[in-house]
């Protein structure tokens, strides 16, 4: 375990996943035929709730919101340290239980749709990650994220079917269309605010926040695919966020009845398929 | 200058307007116009803005609606009344089911004239209503103290 980079995490990554928000936010509006914000806008808008006042509809918020940040950054820190990927899944899918937790504390029927959809989501993404985990594990034959860092050669030319499998709940993640279900991060009316419809000046920071560090997370665990070289690894990242920005762009939202049919489709036909051919190769020829 | 005014999340209400600002305040949102070069964000949600656009001169039957969404919003905030009916009441002033401008019901910080009122007008207010919210905000943290007990809407568990 590398504690050391655990700490680079807590410490960079809101920095990073700002920079992330405000690149993205710029290029949106470029497609839009706009300006756009400036690229430190996501810093003033978090500045900006942290200077507001405090509006609590129901003291357990406070609770769930800061335990939100809290395993959010915990999962994040085990990733960069090394950690074991099974624990890094478990406590990411903990920490967003406590935000569907977060939303159902306060009687608003936008926040109590928003749980719903979130909850949704979660169902809708846990296999392919899960899937993810076991598929690095079959090549690199270890869970520890340093060992599949460690890898000598490419994840992704055994794992392509896991990777595309990913890249498809990377867009329920990140909150872009056409996945944004539970909130968006882009400004919109009522319904699509969903889970942070009550959380308001200082308790919304912390949400933005710990969206910043589980993007930052997303992308170390893209980074693993091309772990062997980390230039090819960087490039990769570039042109998957971009890829994600193109279709936040040019897609409408969709139900969640697609939502989760076709990340269960996507995640058995590319997942389940990646792996048991992985496992037919494995009985042929050793790894 | 702090990131408050670089960060203006603004909620735009019709308080029985005919509609015509308020296409005008959508069309500051429009590429051409594009107000998000400031930072600002047309958001939905009361509790996340800071400032309330509104539109119209309000009747009987959304006095109380006006009322909630301002109290809704976390301090500091402040309201521009957009188009002459939300300044005075405008040709519908007289009417018997109209209040007759939006400061008889919650109080207004800047006034933006016109039938309907030009987005650049509108942008130029809701600019001027930056510096208010910054005065409010040193009033804010003079008194000290951010947190509201209690809260006007909704309930806890």
């Amino acid at each position: 375990m590398h504690m050391g980079n655990a700490l680079l995490f807590i410490l960079l990554a809101p920095i990073v996943g700002g920079l992330v928000a405000g690149i993205d936010r710029k290029i949106t509006a470029r497609m839009q035929g706009r300006v756009g914000p400036p690229l430190l806008q996501p810093f003033y808008d978090v500045g900006k709730l942290f200077e507001k006042e405090q509006i609590l509809v129901t003291p357990s918020q406070n609770f769930y919101i800061t335990s939100y940040l809290v395993f959010i950054v915990v999962s994040g820190g085990l990733f960069f340290a090394g950690g074991d990927i099974l624990l890094v899944i478990f406590a990411f899918t903990l920490a967003h239980i406590f935000l569907v937790l977060g939303a159902y504390s306060s009687y608003s029927p936008y926040s109590f749709i928003g749980a719903e959809r979130e909850l949704i989501q979660i169902i809708a993404y846990e296999p392919m990650i899960i899937l993810s985990a076991v598929g690095m594990y079959m090549v690199t034959r270890s869970f520890y994220v340093a060992d599949i860092m460690a890898a000598e050669f490419p994840l992704i030319y055994y794992l392509p079917g896991i990777f595309i499998g990913f890249l498809m709940v990377l867009t329920i993640k990140l909150r872009k269309s056409p996945f944004d279900l539970s909130t968006s991060h882009h400004a919109h009316q009522e319904i699509v605010k969903g889970v942070t419809t009550e959380f308001s000046g200082p308790m919304f920071g912390l949400v933005e926040l710990a969206h910043w560090y589980e993007n930052v997370f997303l992308l170390g665990f893209i980074y693993l695919f091309f772990a062997w070289n980390p230039l090819i690894a960087i490039g990769a990242l570039a042109i998957v966020y971009f890829a994600e920005i193109v279709i936040d762009n040019t897609f409408s939202r969709v139900t969640w009845q697609l939502t989760l049919k076709s990340s269960w489709i996507i995640a058995g036909f590319m997942g389940l398929a990646n792996l048991g051919i992985l496992y037919y190769l494995s009985a042929v020829v050793p790894l | 200058m702090s990131s408050l005014s670089r960060s203006p999340w603004l909620i735009h209400y019709d308080a029985s307007s005919c509609n015509g600002c308020d296409i005008e305040v959508l069309a500051c949102l429009s590429p051409l116009y594009d107000v998000e070069r400031f930072g600002i964000i047309n958001t939905g949600n009361p509790k996340h803005a800071d400032v309330l656009v509104i539109t119209g001169g309000i009747n009987e039957q959304n006095r109380e609606v006006v009322r909630n969404i301002y109290d809704q919003m976390p301090s500091p905030k402040v309201v521009v009344a957009v188009g002459i009916c939300a300044c005075t009441g405008g040709v519908f002033r007289e009417c018997y089911n109209v209040v007759g401008g939006i400061d008889r019901v919650i109080p207004v910080d800047v006034y933006v004239p016109g039938c309907a009122a030009r987005p650049e007008s509108i942008i130029d207010g809701i600019v001027r209503a930056l510096s208010i919210l910054e005065e409010k905000k040193a009033e804010m943290e003079k008194q000290g103290g951010k947190g509201r007990a209690g809260s006007p809407v909704g309930g806890g568990q």
